[in-house]
């Protein structure tokens, strides 16, 4: 689609794309992810017992671990979704987002809940609920930040005519999830319900607010970007409409996959082993999809960086499904609840896959946005190396360490046994996170240079 | 349906999400809400007490400086104690949700994996049906044991010192130390150290087990050893190792 055709059809002066706040959205971002490696770093070293920082309150490893998992979901994920938002959505729509100051006003709202986040668990206010930590006094803030986000993307989302694109389906579920899920998550375990029930709500909230606001944000974000970059459409519309439903349907229902064997009745927890080895199906048939999208132009992954990214992320994706087909059985349950097993889960989806995408639109995109090709093509391509092989070695190093421990408990050892058990894997897993982290450094430090480029070339203009 | 913007945000986003929680949501509320939820002055059991008083005597000085005295008429210092019972378990509840405890310890048993050998009871629901569990504390990670039966087990003392230098008592334990539980030495505990001690001694007090202590027979894991020949040689030292 070209652009100028739709700036003339639209107001003749503003715009389509607000490409400032998209910039904006990716530095912050950026900036959170620093924040999140940071309190990985804290625990990681603690638990080989080597904290340099032991003994202070505000850098408590117990209180950045919290940090670490919240700055990366909602710090860096929430934010590069955001900003990728407002780069896709007026261009699929052919629409400007609701308001443009509002825009900017969610901008700076969704900053203060997180940094009041940061802020509360720092100071040891968070809630026991994984990712649902954030302190009472934001969660009615973050709702309504929610709600607004969805309020200004469903604007022009509702005047377009005529058939959707694949990614506009994701985005409108996901602007209804992640509101419903949020609600769910932050005020029904803490007001209404206790225990038991408790539980199967906070395991639908875990669940969902990877399944229904990181995961069709993700998927709506490649069903948009993979084909503009090979230059070809999505092999079959057909697995699109599978995929997209499948997931709709299924994913909801597991929630209560991370408490089995409690005392939630059992016919729930077989319901949500069924729908999840249902949903690894239907990925499936996604992955098919992609797979027969970029036959035939393979080389893209070698010679397109962007495409490297999605492409790896997918990979891991259908890797962390199929471990998850095989994880959620009872029988691997028994060995591997509780271990580092899951850890090595939970790192290659949120970082393996969808913070890899992110930092592959990232890598496409921000060239754009600063009108100036990147400063280093090396710089990217050690950004890429370092975050894909440090987190294959940190997620395979968990996933094999949590079965040393599960067997160490099932074998009845004495506890300590576990915790030396696990120290080569966690002495490798901090070399892994030091791999990661150098790739960010990279990133980073790329993206200053090419600022600077910009700066020069847009003075050179004037 | 399929592919138009209602279809996509009534039937996926709203009906589908909405048909996940009535099942995977509901249901479980609906089945225990027979169940009543206790408030925290009714967790306040004998077992409990008995700590709380205990508590009172190992660190008197504390004690008085962030709870106060007693009163003199027994049957009013029966009350007191009860109240101040209550308020070191929302203390210690606080800390043990905000420094992130649930994070690297569970609050269930399974009935898997020789769980019930090596904590005691499966957990039941009844036991979650309480103030405390809003949300529920089952936990996801063990870094560190389960603590759903730990009250009791130790002496309070333990705790203290544990709290105060993990690695103390439990070497090699990647546990952080928490010195701002207290005033300076882990004789000292603030209001903070006593509620979180307190707490973890209530942890199990409602189980008539309580304290659920170790066992150390035998583990019945070696008469079904795998390798018979194995075991043949490695008699005598299974012998000596198992004192």
């Amino acid at each position: 689609m070209s652009e100028d055709t739709v700036n003339s059809d639209a107001s003749p002066r503003e715009p389509l794309v607000d490409e400032r706040i998209v910039y904006w959205y990716f530095l912050t971002a950026v900036g959170y992810l620093f924040i999140s490696l940071m309190g990985g770093f804290l625990m990681a070293f603690q638990l080989i017992r080597h904290n340099p920082l032991q003994g202070i309150e505000l850098l408590s490893p117990g209180r950045w671990r919290m940090l670490h998992t919240n700055a990366i979901a909602y710090g860096f994920i929430a934010n590069g979704f955001l900003g990728m938002l407002h780069w896709t959505v007026p261009r699929l729509t052919l629409h400007p987002v609701l308001n443009r100051k509002l825009s900017w006003f969610i901008y700076a709202a969704w900053q203060v809940v997180v940094v009041g986040t940061a802020i509360g668990l720092i100071f040891g206010e968070a809630q026991p609920l994984e990712w649902g930590e954030t302190p009472v006094w934001i969660d009615p803030l973050a709702q309504l930040g929610l709600l607004l986000v969805a309020i200004n993307f469903m604007a022009p989302i509702t005047q377009t005519k005529g058939p959707l694109y694949v990614s506009l389906w994701y985005f409108i579920a996901a602007f209804v999830w992640t509101f419903l899920t949020y609600a769910m998550g932050n005020f029904v375990p803490e007001y209404f319900v206790s225990g038991t029930s408790a539980g199967a709500v906070g395991g639908l909230f875990i669940h969902d607010l990877v399944g229904l606001f990181v995961t069709p944000l993700g998927w709506g974000m490649m069903y948009y970007f993979v084909p503009i970059l090979l230059k070809k459409p999505i092999w079959s519309h057909g697995l699109s409409l599978v995929g997209f439903w499948g997931l709709a349907f299924f994913y909801p229902l597991q929630g209560i996959h991370h408490f089995l064997y409690t005392p939630i009745p059992m016919f729930l927890q077989y319901g949500a082993i069924i729908s999840t080895i249902a949903v690894e199906l239907v990925v499936t048939t996604v992955v098919i999809n992609f797979i027969g999208t970029i036959w035939g132009s393979g080389r893209a992954v070698v010679t397109n960086i962007p495409i490297r990214w999605f492409y790896t992320g997918m990979v891991y994706y259908f890797l962390t499904c199929f471990q998850c087909a095989l994880q959620v059985t009872l029988t691997f349950q028994a060995l591997i609840h509780f271990t580092d097993w899951v850890v090595g889960h939970a790192h290659l989806v949120m970082f393996g896959v969808f913070s890899m995408w992110q930092l592959g639109m990232m890598t496409y995109l921000i060239p754009r946005l600063l009108k100036t090709e990147w400063y280093s093509r090396k710089l990217c391509e050690a950004h890429y190396w370092l975050s894909a092989a440090g987190m294959l070695v940190m997620a395979g190093d968990l996933i094999l360490g949590g079965l040393f421990q599960g067997w160490s408990w099932a074998a009845l050892q004495p506890w300590d046994a576990s915790v030396e058990v696990s120290q080569p894997f966690w002495i490798t897993r901090v070399f892994a996170g030091i791999a990661i982290f150098a790739g960010q450094l990279a990133f980073a430090w790329n993206i200053y240079k090419t600022w600077q480029l910009s700066k020069a070339s847009a003075e050179a203009v004037a | 349906m399929f592919e138009s913007k209602t279809g996509v945000f009534f039937v996926a986003g709203l009906g589908f999400f909405a048909f996940a929680f009535l099942s995977n949501a509901i249901v479980p509320v609906l089945m225990y809400r027979h169940l009543p939820e206790k408030t925290v002055e009714e967790l306040v059991n004998a077992n409990y007490r008995y700590q709380v008083e205990d508590l009172a005597q190992r660190f008197p000085e504390s004690f008085t400086k962030y709870l106060g005295e007693p009163p003199t008429d027994p049957q009013a210092a029966q009350d007191w104690y009860n109240e101040k019972a209550a308020e070191l378990l929302r203390v210690g509840h606080k800390s043990y949700t905000g420094e992130g405890c649930w994070h690297c310890h569970s609050q269930f048993v399974r009935p898997v994996s020789n769980e019930e050998l090596r904590w005691g009871p499966v957990a039941r629901s009844e036991e979650y049906q309480n103030e405390l569990q809003r949300p529920v504390l089952f936990g996801t990670r063990r870094v560190g044991p389960d603590l759903s039966r730990e009250g009791g087990r130790r002496s309070s003392d333990w705790h203290a010192v544990h709290f105060f230098q993990p690695t103390a008592l439990s070497e090699g334990s990647p546990m952080p130390s928490y010195p701002w539980f207290f005033d300076g030495s882990p004789e000292r505990p603030n209001l903070r150290g006593l509620g979180i001690i307190a707490y973890v001694q209530w942890l199990g007090s409602w189980l008539e087990s309580y304290p659920e202590y170790e066992s150390y027979e035998e583990s019945p894991l070696l008469e079904v050893e795998l390798n018979p020949a194995a075991d043949s040689t490695d008699d005598s030292t299974d012998d000596n190792a198992a004192e």
